[in-house]
């Protein structure tokens, strides 16, 4: 396990060697700071937390929890269950990841705001025409015997703005210079929002 | 678009592609890979449409096989394309030449362009 906080940039498309069109998102990778190490002597488990983007005006606590790795406080702080090799106050750039490596994007999702259910839950829709006058509603909430609607009936509400977990996505290439990840296909969130690049939990080792 | 994701784009654009619009006739020099060999294959016709802009540019070539229609879409920038000649500069009045689909033999004729 590895991974690195950054920041979603954009997406465009990139010409592999034998000439295909691949699209790729755009992932500014780090340079990420190692704010602190836990270890199971010290904290019952074992990880690293990582910060990435300055933050502007901190509280006291931020900046001194900062200090100790001798940087300022970050905007996008969070821990991940790796520890080896790493040091406090250590560097983290794109260069962890190899080309062709599969990883697992997690971001917060682009809000859509109150959605109905066919947008939301895929539920279907129903004729829009011949007389019709059932359109885009919820339908059937359950059996009427119940006398009540059970938890967990799909209707329609806020949707998206949660955190979401793309798995498996390829690193098509990483830009060293620029601490640039090229990851092939979409990744969530709106363009530049905060995103955390772990190694595929399910693809490597 | 942000900068960083322009420059990831533009680094991959080809500067030596020749200019060219719709009507004219083009061959495209196409390689091919067949197993470990590599070789060129051509496609002659009329260019009918040039879309997207920057590295996403894709433009369209016509032409018609044993009386059959044929076209194909290249991305303007591939690699695979080995070189791209200008045959004949076309004079067309818009920008999508997508009536020539329903014209043949010498109605689908296209004026040459002079400068």
């Amino acid at each position: 396990m590895k991974g690195i906080l950054g920041r979603k940039l954009g997406m465009t498309q990139v010409f592999l060697e034998d000439g295909n069109v691949v699209p790729v998102t755009v992932v500014e990778a780090g340079p990420c700071v190692v704010l602190q190490v836990k270890t199971v002597a010290s904290d019952g488990y074992n990880s690293v937390q990582l910060g990435f983007a300055d933050k502007k005006r901190a509280t006291k606590a931020e900046s001194g929890h900062a200090a100790k790795a001798n940087t300022v406080a970050k905007r996008y702080v969070r821990e991940l269950r790796f520890t080896d090799g790493c040091e406090i106050g250590q560097e983290v750039k794109a260069d962890l990841f190899a080309d062709g490596e599969y990883v697992d994007v997690i971001g917060v999702s682009k809000g859509k705001g109150t959605a109905g259910p066919i947008k939301r839950h895929n539920q279907s829709t129903g004729p829009m025409a011949h007389g019709s006058k059932y359109h885009r509603g919820t339908g059937s909430l359950g059996s009427i015997d119940a006398n009540r609607v059970f938890k967990g009936q799909t209707m329609a509400g806020r949707m998206g703005h949660e955190r979401v977990t793309v798995q498996n996505l390829q690193v098509v290439k990483v830009d060293t210079e620029r601490n640039l990840l090229l990851i092939k296909g979409a990744v969530p969130g709106p363009r530049n929002s905060f995103v955390t690049v772990r190694s595929a939990v399910k693809k490597n080792s | 678009m942000n900068p960083l994701v322009r420059a990831v784009a533009t680094e991959q654009l080809r500067s030596d592609l020749p200019t060219f619009r719709p009507g004219d006739t083009l061959r495209v020099h196409v390689k091919v890979r067949e197993g470990s060999r590599e070789r060129i294959q051509m496609f002659e016709g009329v260019v009918i449409k040039r879309r997207g802009s920057a590295i996403s540019e894709t433009f369209t070539v016509r032409k018609v096989s044993n009386g059959v229609g044929v076209e194909r879409a290249f991305p303007l920038h591939s690699p695979k394309l080995e070189k791209i000649e200008v045959l004949r500069r076309g004079k067309v009045r818009r920008a999508k030449l997508y009536y020539l689909r329903n014209l043949r033999g010498k109605a689908a004729r296209i004026k040459e362009r002079l400068r």
